[in-house]
């Protein structure tokens, strides 16, 4: 049988506007079933690039398919198979939510029968049963998001894509729509823009850094950060005089470096970076049980997207 | 089909909906009204022989709903949905660049009818008020009719048109108005001014929308001026539909 198609294939993808190069010739592949998050600050290329792969904006060169149609030639074909929430997440703030999603369904090829089964369906899993017949200028943010939500699904798309889904919300709205996106994951491929980061840490399997209309890094989320090591790195808060501290771990092969610093009372922070990124912290409370000395803290610290992202883009300020 | 229904329904829900679609209604319905008043004046004057639809083209409340009114009606069609943002979420569905702009249209032409319904009531009355029902005559009501339509259809196809261009509903009425205004005084008398060239003169007869709306509030049904109104509305809409595709154009 012959293989299906990647649920994305970007080869090239270049987007100019008089005067800007939004999109940068960049290339990428997003499976069937993949979580992936746009990270990028404001002016990426995130959206540009969402709105090129929902056939909305054509490219300047370069390709793009999503399940082997390209959004160019075969834009039908394509958006049969997307649900895509624009920026800003746009509705029509004089309808009522049910009607609303009718609507949407119809446009989007349902019959009648299916259109009306399909929207009872996704009212339920969006959380919206209670306010169906709401006008949906009249409901709060989080409501009309998740209608956003709900109309990016009515259609069963294969390919979900929703531009910063989470933007504008308070923290407890933005924690209901992470986790309907992360249910969302398990039955659909999932492309989502934002620039905040644990959104990213917290819902995608699979993360592309965008900036300047070029990607600056693509790995699985947990990987990135091991990749450019920068995770690891183990502080101890040991009772013990610094020499034999020093001495204890500085000649052990899996650590890079070393350093004491004297604190309260006859306290020494202990700080060890890993080679390679493996964790030091069974090593260095065996070493320490060993001697005896009291330990009052253990940590290791685990930097966030935050930290690679500024890494990432200083580097690129830089070389600009 | 079933795409073209939904997106009709929804353009025409979209009127009412809001505040625009009543306060069109109310503003047809106050001009009708000075026309009955006028009318019932012109009436009782003079046991007139020609037709009364005849006699409300020739107030001038019939120019004033359509030149006023098309605009209005017309202007949110694509301007807002652009502004709003849903205008991306409505491309993004399979549906085509003609799709919508017929089901504008539609549902733009379908409102301004429904504007008009109300004078039906005021010929109505009219005639229960004079007694007059050789001025009533169906046929010429229903040509009347058939111009109303004519006309309104090139109206809102124009203001389909403007409102395409832009994102601002406020420039598509503008715009709207212009042309239409600009288009209704191309063909207002063009012999009267006594400036233009001799050539000129039959030419603007042609396009003249006065002259044709006489002769369709007289009963009379001319065919080259049906064929002026279907192809200059499908002109229209034709030239929306390529600003609807230039958004695909590299």
């Amino acid at each position: 049988m012959e293989q299906a198609p990647p649920m994305i294939e970007v080869e090239n993808l270049t987007k100019r506007y008089p005067g800007r190069t939004a999109v940068d010739g960049i290339s990428f592949q997003i499976g069937r079933g993949e979580v992936v998050g746009f990270l990028g600050p404001n002016g990426a290329g995130k959206s540009t690039t969402l709105r090129i792969l929902s056939s909305f904006l054509p490219a300047t060169s370069g390709t793009a398919r999503v399940a082997g149609f390209d959004v160019f030639r075969e834009p039908d074909e394509v958006r049969r198979r997307i649900g895509y929430m624009p920026e800003n997440n746009p509705l029509h703030l004089d309808m009522r939510v049910r009607e609303y999603l009718k609507f949407r369904a119809r446009l989007k090829g349902l019959g009648w029968r299916r259109s009306r089964e399909r929207v009872d369906a996704v009212l339920q899993q969006c959380g919206l049963t209670d306010v169906s017949g709401r006008i949906i200028g009249q409901l709060s943010k989080g409501y009309r998001q998740r209608v956003g939500l709900a109309d990016a699904l009515v259609h069963e798309p294969d390919l979900i894509i929703l531009d910063e889904p989470t933007i504008g919300l308070d923290p407890h709205q933005i924690r209901s729509v992470r986790a309907l996106v992360k249910e969302l994951g398990k039955r659909h491929t999932v492309v989502l823009s934002t620039h905040i980061l644990n959104e990213v840490e917290m819902t995608c399997s699979r993360v592309l850094i965008l900036h300047r209309g070029r990607i600056l890094a693509a790995d699985r989320t947990e990987d990135l950060g091991r990749r450019l090591s920068l995770d690891g790195q183990v502080i101890a808060e040991v009772e013990a005089p610094p020499a034999q501290l020093l001495e204890a771990f500085r000649d052990l092969p899996e650590v890079e470096r070393v350093e004491v610093e004297p604190m309260d009372g006859n306290f020494q922070r202990l700080s060890l970076v890993p080679r390679n990124g493996a964790d030091l912290r069974p090593l260095v409370s065996a070493e320490i049980r060993e001697h005896g000395w009291p330990l009052r803290e253990l940590t290791r610290s685990r930097h966030s997207l935050e930290d690679i992202f500024i890494h990432l883009t200083r580097g690129k300020v830089r070389e600009d | 089909m079933r795409v073209f229904m939904a997106l009709v329904r929804r353009e025409l829900g979209a009127y009412f909906n809001s505040l625009t679609g009543y306060v069109v209604i109310a503003a047809v319905l106050l001009l009708t009204g000075f026309g009955l008043v006028d009318l019932i004046e012109r009436i009782r004057q003079m046991p007139y022989p020609s037709p009364v639809t005849e006699l409300f083209y020739q107030t001038t409340y019939f120019w004033l709903v359509v030149l006023l009114t098309s605009p209005v009606i017309t202007m949110r069609s694509f301007a807002a949905e652009k502004a709003a943002g849903t205008y991306e979420a409505l491309m993004t569905t399979p549906v085509g660049d003609w799709q919508v702009v017929l089901a504008k249209f539609a549902g733009a032409l379908a409102f301004y009818l429904l504007t008009w319904l109300p004078f039906l009531g005021v010929l109505f009355a009219l005639r229960q008020i004079t007694g007059e029902a050789a001025l009533f005559e169906p046929t010429i009501v229903a040509v009347t009719f058939l111009g109303i339509t004519l006309v309104g259809g090139l109206f809102m196809a124009l203001g389909c048109f403007a409102s395409a261009l832009t994102r601002s509903d406020i420039i598509a009425a503008m715009v709207a108005f212009l042309f239409g205004i600009g288009l209704w005084m191309l063909g207002y008398r063009p012999d009267a001014s006594g400036l233009l060239p001799t050539w000129a003169i039959p030419v603007l007869e042609h396009v003249s929308l006065t002259r044709h709306m006489e002769d369709f509030a007289r009963g009379l049904v001319v065919g080259r001026h049906v064929v002026f109104y279907l192809t200059a509305t499908w002109l229209l809409l034709f030239l929306t539909q390529r600003v609807v595709q230039s958004r695909r154009w590299k």
